[in-house]
């Protein structure tokens, strides 16, 4: 079954001077258009979306793990540009994956509307008349009756609508004439046509989101707050018509946060139970509120929506420089590196006299010294301490290009060594302090605090989107259950005022087994006359035929 | 009971349904053995349209392949033993899902990793064949249905067995219970689906053998009625799942509905290949042997996704497959 137009244009007058094989352009034009609305076509593009979408799943993408990308292009140098190039670094948004689900939307849109015309005009229309050889259907039953053809063809009649269908009855009195046409099961080409229009609606507003939504990830520690404009997150992944202006002017502070450890059982030194209690305002003059923020239970702030999506520790660390001046101080976000959350982190001191100072390292939520290697003993903050290496020098941070805030550029920076020479290292517990060598300055553990962090996102038309995949598949269940049927009954006498009757069944949907209707509706045709002349045939009478 | 008791139950309901369902599979095999020959065979018409006899008790299911004219005792019994031990084997399974998620503190659903995932789905495979038996006239699959449960069974305790533990807490959500219940349910039946279409594609070209399991496998027109039956059921199912309520699962969990991510990516292209297959039924020259390879490369996308992806991939966010992860990770880090 193709679903294109019947060809309208197949009589048009040929102009006179046409050579024979030689198609205008209008001709082409709409041979070009018949082929893309084909429904071969629309295969070949479904198994390229498919095939397309391939790429995407094994190579980093950027829009999904950016810090995973970057790593992945600094290891394939060679690589990089021709991928980049091809767009295989954010594939969904590449122009060719663009390229087939577009054709494939036009190929939808041509396809469906020509259909949405033939579904009315058949919506209207009656069921076609019986074929006049009913023996030729895929399902087809024949009997004899005494029953005079008329009260056979009400019965029918009776019976068929009782199941459901629409009719059309004939009682003309030459042979061959009286007959009842049946057909039900209309609303699969509906469910049909609402399955792909909705198909259609998912894409716009899955377009919408794309192209006006933002999401944006930032750390907060405790203690802290969050207001929303742009300058204040970590990352921001906006779409390509966002309006910053339209941010909804929302602040928060995280008051506190909780965490369940387990501490028996298999998953034992796993946490659960994550709580983020926030003060937000929803704008400037708005009163206070607070709100538990947990994992799967988003804060909704009009059309943005904050999510609670990772946590870790942030040791309070204070930093004097050589003159004694207090030239860092608070929390220091560190980020986990295993499900122990062990933690790597890094201070950066440009404001140090005589020289900026750096301090990278470790963070042990429960530091335990085995054969005298620091290990770590679980993820709960029992024995916290920081192990650090110290250097100063020129941070780089005056670059322009952006620095992590995670990572030290360590290449115009000198390690610290202790005075003979020997390794140096800022080994703290909380409540410590230790002098860097060649009186660089002293470096404090004050204490340990946690941060969370946020997703924050707003992702209009997604409630389109919703409503669309519902719609699809409510169209899919109708277009794949409900079973479009055509059963036609044709009574006729023969000489000895027998009356034959046929009953022809066929089934629309491609999964096609419509004997057992035809039966259901033989059954209720012969319920008073079984015994008077025995079972139906599958009938090949009267006119005789193999197949 | 306490929770060790459960999961003490649960390990035992496994081992003694994986030993019933060997021996339904032996009894299986001793009727297919005693059916190698069929006498009287006679090749049923091939004709794509069934003509079909109705009025007097006219058999209900025209599927059924011709059996021996008089089947043997013995096969009679062996096949209705094996159906028996399949009952009871499904039975003691459906027992090992319920202590599972009863040994959890807090209870919970029976599908938190890949080992309880793979015992739900193979109990989807058997239960599935169970129900629709004879609805779809698939009786005759019994032998190679034990197998394939069996099979995964086996798998899933000797390589994939994890403890009992709470749910890391981004899977902690009724959306789960629905999201994974209809993935489960859906991989079941497209697997029983792509197996007719196997099946569909071996039969197809043999049509007329008269010897062995093929012999009994219904003509390919039924084949490929059933499994498009199947296909029909399974995808919208399928839709529901990855399309409907992953996305708000997702949503509640990691804010964006739809990341891109390779499970996502996958689920996606499973979905895209089906709707090619049931494109493919309806369109002239693609109808039967190439909607069956479609209908093989679903399977393939579908079981690829669940353990390719697990054990390949490592930039997912559906930890599955690591235990040891935290319970919400960070992403992202870069700060510009
Ligand atoms: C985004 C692209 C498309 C998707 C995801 C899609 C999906 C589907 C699905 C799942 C079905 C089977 C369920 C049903 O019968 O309703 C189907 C059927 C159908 N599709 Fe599409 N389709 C797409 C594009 C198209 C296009 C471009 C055409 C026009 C050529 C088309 C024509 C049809 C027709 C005629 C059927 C009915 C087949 C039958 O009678 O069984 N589809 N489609």
């Amino acid at each position: 079954m193709t679903a294109t137009l019947p060809e309208a244009h197949a009589d048009a007058p040929e102009p006179p001077d046409r050579r024979t094989g030689e198609l205008t352009a209008r001709e082409l034009g709409r041979w070009g258009w018949r082929q893309l609305t084909s429904m071969r076509t629309a295969l070949v593009l479904l198994l390229l979306l498919a095939l397309a979408a391939i790429p995407g799943s094994v190579i980093p993408q950027e829009g999904v793990d950016s810090l995973k990308t970057s790593r992945w292009q600094a290891q394939h140098p060679d690589l990089t540009p021709i991928y980049d190039r091809l767009g295989l670094f954010s594939v969904y948004d590449s122009a060719w994956f663009a390229a087939i689900y577009m054709l494939l939307m036009i190929s939808l849109v041509g396809c469906i509307i020509p259909r949405l015309l033939v579904y009315w005009r058949a919506l209207r229309a009656q069921p076609p008349a019986a074929p006049r050889h009913l023996s030729r259907l895929p399902v087809h039953v024949y009997y004899k009756t005494d029953e005079a053809p008329g009260e056979v063809l009400a019965r029918a009649a009776a019976v068929l609508k009782e199941r459901g269908y629409r009719l059309r009855v004939s009682t003309g009195s030459t042979a061959g004439e009286s007959w009842v046409a049946a057909e039900r099961g209309y609303l699969r080409e509906a469910g049909n046509l609402l399955f792909h229009l909705a198909v259609v609606v998912v894409l716009m507003g899955f377009a919408t989101g794309g192209l006006f939504g933002y999401k944006g990830g930032v750390i907060v520690p405790v203690g802290t707050g969050f207001t929303n404009n742009p300058t204040q997150y970590d990352d921001l992944d906006p779409g390509s018509l966002f309006d910053a202006d339209a941010m909804e002017p929302f602040r928060f502070t995280l008051d506190r946060f909780d965490i369940d450890w387990i501490d028996s059982g298999p998953r034992q030194g796993m946490a659960r139970g994550f709580n983020a209690h926030l003060t937000y305002y929803e704008d400037l003059d708005a009163p206070a509120k607070t709100y538990d923020l947990r994992v799967n239970h988003p804060l909704s702030i009009g059309g943005t929506q904050v999510f609670l999506i990772g946590h870790g520790y942030a040791p309070v660390i204070t930093v004097r420089d050589g003159n004694g001046d207090l030239v860092y101080g608070g929390p220091t976000p560190f980020l986990p590196e295993d499900a122990g959350f062990r933690s790597f982190g890094v201070v950066k001191v440009p404001d140090a006299r005589p020289q900026p100072i750096g301090l990278e390292g470790l963070f042990f939520p429960t530091y335990l010294e085995v054969n005298g290697d620091p290990v770590n003993v679980m993820g709960e903050a029992k024995n916290p301490t920081i192990s650090m290496l110290a250097y100063t020098g020129d941070l780089g941070m005056d670059d322009g290009d952006g620095q992590s805030i995670y990572e030290l550029d360590k290449s115009k920076l000198t390690q610290l060594k202790k005075a003979d020479g020997s390794m140096f290292r800022v080994d703290l517990q909380p409540g410590m302090t230790v002098d860097l060598p060649n009186g660089a300055g002293t470096v404090t553990f004050e204490g340990v605090t946690e941060w969370t962090r946020l997703q924050i996102s707003r992702t209009p038309g997604m409630h389109v989107t919703l409503g669309g995949v519902v719609l699809a598949l409510i169209g899919l269940l109708l277009s794949l259950f409900i079973r479009p049927r055509r059963v036609w009954v044709r009574a006729d006498v023969s000489e000895g005022g027998v009356t034959h009757v046929d009953v022809g069944g066929l089934d629309r949907s491609t999964a096609g087994d419509v004997e057992a209707e035809v039966s259901q509706v033989v059954a209720g045709l012969r319920q008073f006359d079984e015994q008077a002349h025995g079972p139906a045939q599958p009938g090949l009478a009267p006119e005789k035929e193999n197949s | 009971m306490t929770n060790q008791a459960w999961e003490t139950l649960s390990n035992q309901a496994v081992a003694a349904a994986g030993v019933v369902y060997f021996l339904s599979l032996l009894s299986y095999l001793v009727q297919w053995a005693s059916l190698r020959h069929v006498p009287g065979y006679v090749p049923v018409e091939r004709t794509t349209s069934s003509r079909v006899a109705v009025g007097a008790g006219a058999p209900a299911a025209p599927q059924e392949p011709p059996a021996a004219e008089a089947p043997s005792y013995r096969a009679e019994m062996t096949g209705r033993l094996g159906l028996l031990l399949l009952a009871l084997a499904c039975a003691l399974h459906l027992v090992s899902l319920v202590g599972r998620g009863m040994a959890a503190d807090p209870n919970r659903v029976p599908w938190g990793n890949m080992y309880e995932f793979t015992l739900a789905g193979t109990f989807v495979v058997a239960a599935m064949f169970l129900l629709t038996r004879r609805r779809l006239g698939l009786a005759w699959a019994a032998p190679l249905v034990v197998a394939i449960v069996l099979t995964l069974l086996m798998v899933a305790v000797i390589w994939l067995y994890d403890p009992v533990a709470p749910l890391t807490e981004a899977l902690n959500s009724y959306w789960l219970v629905i999201h994974v219940v209809s993935a489960i349910i859906a991989t079941g039946t497209f697997t029983l689906g792509g197996l007719c279409s196997v099946l569909y594609l071996v039969k197809e070209r043999r049509p007329d053998t008269r010897v062995g399991f093929l012999s009994r496998v219904p003509q390919p027109p039924a084949l490929d009625r059933a499994a498009y039956r199947l296909h029909a059921f399974a995808f919208p199912v399928w839709t529901f799942a990855v399309l409907i309520t992953g996305p708000i699962w997702a949503h509640q969990a990691w804010s964006s509905y739809w990341n891109w991510d390779p499970k996502e990516v996958w689920a996606f292209i499973t979905w895209v290949v089906y709707a090619a297959y049931l494109h493919a039924r309806a369109t002239a020259g693609w109808r039967g042997r190439n909607a069956a390879y479609l209908a093989l490369l679903g399977v393939a996308t579908l079981w690829f996704n669940f353990i390719g992806i697990n054990y390949f991939s490592t930039n997912t966010q559906h930890g599955y497959a690591s235990i040891s992860q935290p319970g919400v990770t960070p992403s992202g880090r870069l700060a510009k």
